[in-house]
């Protein structure tokens, strides 16, 4: 408890959009009862602070500490490590934190074509210049974070107490997540057990979505833009829509299909799901038609980025990881030769 | 590669087909490396995405599946739907850059104890020539990390 008494609240933008910090926002006047029962002691978007500043607090001193984004480099593990020891309740808080999120999917690649993108590309002018983590100036040595191989999940570095996924978490899970840690400082309710996911329901999006299921098998894969009618009533993944619904965990009220669009995965595996890829792989290759190696081939091509399509938010949470050269230079070109093999 | 390197593989074979296969090699005589952990499934059908990555990412330097003739299931047409499976798995596999040669598909009848065999041998050797798979060492444990529930108590 801090001097006007009120328990202690952080925040922290790692690896990620910076989606998760908006949609805290995002809760109206529910921000009110935020600031009425916490002190909000560190929360870089919102109010100036420095690192040095949490360093002098003591051990586990902050109540509750939300952190979002996936942990890329050298700076976020050391606010990772931070923040854990001095907060009682941390909370991988978005698909970042909790499954790697879109920047996982740099776990297919290597960091020096990550780089090669980034600073070779159109949009600058500094060709062929890397960052350096240690530079020499006359006035001294400058340091900036080092670049890790791989993208990792909050949880592959430290143990966290709680998962809120999605991209970004709902508004009103956000809240309804607000008012049970406040109830629980009171003494009113429980908080689940540590390494609960929070926020969110326990099936699967397929489950709360209102499209009704008939067929059972579909001749091609499509591309939304490529269908010229899409039924309102029936499941897109029937009309040919790769849809991450039967995978994808619950808790969102299956917005995207209610708009027409196929879900894309963003709260992460649904309970029980070991790997969310596998998961999908398998239900999208169960409504394939096709018998004939040559058939059922002509189908799949209408995915043409399997994995990005099963893994868009979970590759760097799934059991492999990422891509095998990922991390590794070496291994990059001999990769892609077997991927440009595939494709002849 | 060292001479020294033996690949582990792991095996999925159907009870009705390929696992009888394995066993006629046996009864028969018929030699194959010991180099593949054979598991035994009710059906092709049975085979679930997941089973094989997991073996990749535990250790394992290639998997074979198995299963019935086309035409030939015990239970329909299960193992169509783990074709379609394997071939979507397959593409998938090839964008994380792992060889074709280290999963593979093949159907073997319960007298094909010589095929079986054989498959299993050749398989053993294509492994050995592209030398281990090492993912446990590669993504340094973030596979033992996938189930969110194995968190430890305490604070770092
Ligand atoms: S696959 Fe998609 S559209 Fe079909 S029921 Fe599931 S969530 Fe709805
Ligand atoms: S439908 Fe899928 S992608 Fe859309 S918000 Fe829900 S979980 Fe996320
Ligand atoms: S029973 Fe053998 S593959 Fe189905």
């Amino acid at each position: 408890m801090s001097a006007n008494g009120k328990p202690k609240f952080a925040m922290y933008w790692a690896a990620g959009c910076g989606g998760c910090e908006i949609a805290v926002l995002n809760i109206h006047e529910k921000i009110l009862d935020v600031d009425a029962n916490f002190e909000v002691v560190f929360w870089p978007v919102a109010m100036d602070a420095k690192y040095q500043d949490v360093e002098a607090m003591p051990d586990g001193s902050i109540t509750l500490t939300l952190f979002d984004g996936g942990i890329r480099n050298s700076e976020n593990e050391m606010i990772a490590r931070l923040l854990r020891r001095k907060s009682q309740i941390l909370v991988a808080f978005g698909a970042c934190a909790c499954q790697g999120g879109i920047p996982g999917l740099a776990n297919l690649s290597t960091p020096e074509s990550l780089f090669a993108a980034v600073y070779d590309g159109i949009s600058t002018d500094s060709q062929g210049v890397r960052p350096q983590a240690v530079w020499q100036v006359p006035e001294g040595e400058l340091h900036i974070p080092e670049f890790y191989p791989t993208l990792k999940t909050l949880a592959q570095v430290v143990p966290v107490d709680y998962f809120m996924p999605g991209c970004p978490p709902e508004p009103h899970q956000i809240a309804a997540v607000v008012d049970l840690v406040i109830q629980a400082l009171h003494g009113q309710a429980e908080l689940p057990p540590p390494g609960s996911t929070i926020g969110a329901g326990y099936s699967t999006v397929c489950d709360e979505c209102q499209r009704a299921r008939s067929v059972k098998h579909i001749r091609a894969f499509e591309r939304i833009q490529h269908l010229n009618h899409i039924d309102p009533a029936l499941c897109l993944l029937e009309q040919g829509l790769p849809c991450n619904g039967p995978a994808t965990r619950s808790g969102c009220g299956a917005l995207c299909p209610l708009a027409g669009a196929p879900c894309i995965g963003c709260y992460g595996p649904a309970e029980g799901v070991l790997d969310c890829g596998a998961r999908l792989l398998s239900a999208f290759a169960s409504v394939v038609d096709g018998s004939t190696p040559e058939e059922i081939e002509r189908c799949l091509d209408g995915i043409p980025d399997p994995a990005g399509q099963v893994y868009r938010f979970s590759l760097a949470n799934s059991l492999l990881g990422g891509g095998k050269a990922a991390g590794d230079d070496e291994e990059a070109e001999q990769e892609l030769s077997y991927e440009a093999a595939y494709h002849d | 590669m060292s001479d020294s390197f033996e690949p582990v593989l792991i095996g999925f074979t159907c009870n009705w087909c390929s696992y009888r296969a394995a066993d006629l090699a046996g009864t028969a005589r018929v030699k194959y490396p010991p180099n593949i952990r054979l598991l035994r499934l009710m059906c092709s059908g049975r085979l679930d995405p997941t089973f094989v990555l997991k073996a990749l990412a535990s250790g394992a330097d290639g998997v074979l599946i198995t299963g019935c003739h086309p035409g030939e299931c015990h239970y329909l047409e299960q193992n169509y739907k783990a074709l379609r499976r394997y071939l979507l798995l397959r593409r998938m596999l090839a964008q994380m850059g792992i060889e074709p040669e280290r999963v593979k598909l093949v159907w073997a009848s319960a007298a094909e104890g010589v095929k079986l065999a054989q498959e299993i041998t050749d398989m053993v050797e294509e492994i050995r020539a592209l030398g281990p798979l090492n993912w446990p060492q590669r993504h340094n444990g973030a596979a033992l990390h996938a189930d969110e529930k194995a968190v430890k108590e305490g604070t770092a």
